[in-house]
């Protein structure tokens, strides 16, 4: 990697530079930081399936977390179309190309939780494609309201912690792992914090900006990324930005495949300021801080039953995903709710028939379409969300 | 001209009528009060909920039955007109369209659920189709979470501690809705019928070693394996089972088999296209194709390894059960799978049918008919179509690549044994 790609953040002089610089990173299928932070520091790299894996106890081993996103439409689907079908979601598909092309030789082990069918199969698929490379896969437990739940999901991550002691060959002290913790919580503040922002003032921090900036911390090891946030944080007000007419729109179905960069600023052109989403929901899926005292593997259990946002991959025990996003759209005082679901994610697009129902009764006016990695073409989207804002607008002007 | 043989047909017919009979009871389930639980084959925990009295509904069962009936296509296009994407799983939709229209179908009515028992093992679609199945009944969800099983590490004590003390919270439930107490020797009882039945199953299974084979372990074993799925633990169950039985070893005597004249004997990896079943069949048929094991037989249990449910040890015993069910296996277990049963039944080749509603078969089956073919040097055979949806079948381009297939098969066997002069 280039040396000026490191710590971009510090040389970065304007917010435009900055946002740059992320999605330049972001979309960069060689992994530059990544290879960058092995090199100097000659630790182990663990590639995360999202949603919930729970980096914390990487970073307690000394190695570098890295989420994994699929290619982002920057490189062709060739390599993977003989040992995945055509009919499986984006991300899968381009992942697996970019291991079998060598894009992410740096990768030691893989940590795939269990969010679906398609997930938990591809780490058999891994597995045998990748023999030398250890293929964690990790059991989030669905039935959260069991306190079994806690003890077997428990067990999961001190199973984890094992296997991780053997990769990276020293011991995770539970200081680590608290340490670890914290760290990861002044991260998620930071995140948190911006999405406030973006939610009182979207026209001051739009949402594709937000994206990237958190989307660049898939690559960086945390405390570089918060330091980033920090920057951005300064940058951010120093902008000056002219209001506009647009409405407020809630967005849902991103939690895993995420949607090109250039559908988010579809809709942005189009007159939709999203307060609120649940892409890179991988980052801060926490609600509240994880516990940074007492044993830090129970409290990473526990934070995981009771404190996890709700995506269609987990379970809401007590809480209801429809009473959640009503509660979101109050919160944000969303005009309406945008679904867009990966195409053939099936949980997304589930999902999606329940929420779009309750939003309906709830009188939210709502906008459904599917995305995928190779999408080129976003007019048709465009169109959609002109249309969309342009009947909401009208109807705010009536009522 | 009657048949000269005595029990020839038994194992269809007496299949038929036990379903005929527990549809029948499922429709009088309101009348006579009985309460009702919803749950799912693979894992199924049904003697449990059997010892309080429910019935059980399969909604997987109702899925394939319309898709052999034919009627599958127009409730998928009832769950599409409710929002229901063209690319998620028939069976989640043929069970939508069906009960949003007065879960009326070829078998008759079927009753509400008072309890949907979520046992989850090895799809997390099953997780989204009873979320919206709870939404339309109103009814209480219990969510089984199963544990995958892992490979590199033996069956693990936590998973199935895990899984116990959830059987316990799920009795705790059952008899909350029945109000009637959980009954361990009820129980127990059950699941000495169960590994009866279960004996006999692999029994039958095991029979396809036999050249010719006398069962066909895919096309046949999806009837034969009705009553194991969803009447196990019963006394019906196993009397059925003798029965089958007692038809096997009649065609064993006698040297009959599923085809006139055995040519090919394949490893069938998937599960059917419900809706073209005939065609599909008729289409390896012709080649004299045998499908000597399959992996969908062992959807809802994998027994020939070992595994029964224990009277002695009933909440273990129904754990280990539901976390040996096949798409709730690794790929690297299913491929050992795979090839054991290529070893052990003298498989000439592998023929894989991936359907695009089931994400837990298919994804992950293209790397095996990559590894069958270039590492273990297995002829392998792959078709896609669908399991429920009838859109997806095209039948010319199947026949095509089956005929293929097996002519370039033929010839292969042609060069390497020279007819004797
Ligand atoms: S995009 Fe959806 S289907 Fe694909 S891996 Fe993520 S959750 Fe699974
Ligand atoms: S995805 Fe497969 S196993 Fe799951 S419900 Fe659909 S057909 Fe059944």
């Amino acid at each position: 990697m280039s040396h000026d790609a490191e710590r971009f953040w510090e040389q970065a002089q304007s917010w435009d530079e900055l946002i740059e610089r992320c999605r330049l990173l972001l979309l960069d299928p060689v992994f530059p930081t990544v290879r960058a932070w092995k090199q100097r520091t000659g630790g182990k790299t663990v590639g995360c399936f999202p949603v919930y894996t729970p980096q914390e106890l990487i970073a307690a081993a000394g190695a570098l977390p890295v989420s994994l996103f699929g290619a982002r439409g920057q490189v062709e689907i060739d390599h993977a179309d003989s040992r995945i079908q055509s009919f499986v979601c984006s991300i899968a598909r381009s992942t697996l190309e970019l291991g079998l092309t060598r894009h992410l030789d740096w990768m030691d082990a893989l940590v795939v939780p269990s969010i679906c069918d398609v997930a938990r199969n591809l780490s058999g698929v891994w597995q045998h494609n990748f023999p030398d490379r250890l293929v964690f896969y990790l059991h989030l437990p669905q039935n959260v309201e069991s306190a079994a739940a806690g003890v077997y999901y428990r067990g999961e991550l001190e199973r984890l912690r094992q296997g991780l002691i053997e990769l990276a060959g020293r011991p995770i002290p539970d200081e680590a792992v608290r340490e670890a913790i914290r760290l990861y919580n002044g991260n998620r503040a930071l995140l948190s914090r911006l999405c406030e922002l973006r939610a009182t003032r979207p026209e001051q921090w739009p949402a594709s900006h937000v994206y990237a900036l958190a989307a660049a911390g898939n690559v960086l090891p945390r405390d570089e990324h918060t330091q980033l946030l920090e920057r951005a944080l300064a940058l951010g007000e120093a902008v000056s930005r002219p209001k506009r007419d647009w409405v407020r729109v809630v967005l849902r179905g991103a939690f895993c495949e995420q949607p090109p960069l250039e559908l988010l600023e579809a809709l942005e052109e189009a007159g939709c300021a999203v307060v609120d989403d649940d892409l890179q929901i991988g980052a801060r899926f926490f609600l509240t801080p994880v516990a940074e005292d007492g044993d830090p593997l129970a409290a990473l259990a526990d934070a995981y039953r009771f404190q996890t946002a709700l995506t269609p991959v987990n379970n809401p025990g007590r809480r209801s995903r429809a009473d959640d996003l009503l509660r979101r759209c109050r919160e944000t005082a969303a005009q309406g709710v945008l679904f867009a679901s990966p195409k053939f994610c099936e949980p997304a697009l589930y999902d999606a028939v329940l929420l779009k129902r309750a939003a309906e009764r709830a009188g939210l006016p709502i906008l459904e379409f599917e995305y995928e990695e190779k999408m080129t073409v976003f007019e048709t989207v465009r169109l959609q969300a002109e249309t969309f804002v342009e009947s909401l607008l009208f109807f705010s002007e009536v009522t | 001209m009657a048949s000269p043989y005595q029990f020839q047909g038994t194992g269809r017919d007496l299949q038929k009528d036990l379903l005929a009979n527990w549809y029948r009871r499922l429709e009088n389930a309101p009348q006579e009060g009985t309460p009702v639980a919803y749950l799912f084959i693979s894992g199924n925990i049904g003697e449990l909920l059997r010892s309080f009295g429910f019935e059980l509904v399969f909604p997987e069962v109702n899925a394939l039955q319309c898709g052999i009936k034919k009627v599958a296509g127009d409730f998928i296009l009832k769950a599409e007109d409710l929002g229901y994407s063209s690319d998620v799983c028939g069976y989640v939709k043929n069970d939508i369209g069906l009960a949003t229209s007065g879960n009326r179908g070829p078998f008759g009515t079927l009753p509400k659920p008072d309890l949907l028992v979520c046992n989850y093992s090895g799809c997390n679609t099953y997780i989204k189709w009873f979320e919206a199945l709870a939404e339309i009944y109103g009814a209480r969800l219990f969510l089984l979470d199963v544990p995958y099983r892992r490979t590199g590490e033996e069956e693990r004590r936590e998973d199935i501690e895990y899984v116990v003390a959830q059987l316990e919270q799920l009795a705790e439930v059952a008899a909350e809705i029945t109000g009637r107490p959980y009954d361990p020797h009820r129980l127990s009882q059950a699941l000495a019928h169960a590994r009866a039945a279960e004996d006999l199953w692999v029994r039958i299974l095991e029979a396809a070693r036999h050249r010719p084979s006398p069962i066909d372990a895919f096309f046949e074993a999806v009837f034969f394996m009705a009553p194991i799925y969803v009447l196990r633990g019963t006394a019906e169950c196993v009397e059925y089972y003798q029965a089958a039985w007692k038809e096997i070893e009649e065609r064993l005597t006698h040297k009959l088999g599923p085809v006139s004249e055995e040519r090919f004997r394949v490893v069938l990896e998937g599960p059917p296209p419900w809706p073209h079943f005939r065609t599909f069949w008729e289409l390896f048929k012709r080649w004299g194709v045998v499908c000597v094991a399959s992996t969908y037989s062992k959807v809802g249990g994998i027994w020939d390894f070992g595994l029964r449910h224990d009277p002695a040890r009933p909440l273990e015993s129904l754990a280990e059960y539901a976390v040996n069910c096949y798409t709730n296996w690794d790929w690297t277990l299913r491929r050992r799978m795979l090839e054991r049963y290529a070893e052990d039944y003298g498989a000439d080749a592998l023929v894989i049918h991936s359907v695009k509603s089931c994400r837990s078969f298919s994804v992950g089956q293209a790397d095996v008919r990559d590894y069958f073919t270039r590492e273990r040097g297995l002829p392998t055979l792959f078709l896609e179509s669908d399991l429920a949806d009838p859109r997806y079948f095209a039948e010319a381009q199947i026949r095509n690549r089956i005929d293929a297939f097996f002519e370039a098969l033929e010839h292969r066997r042609a060069a390497v044994t020279p007819p004797l002069a």
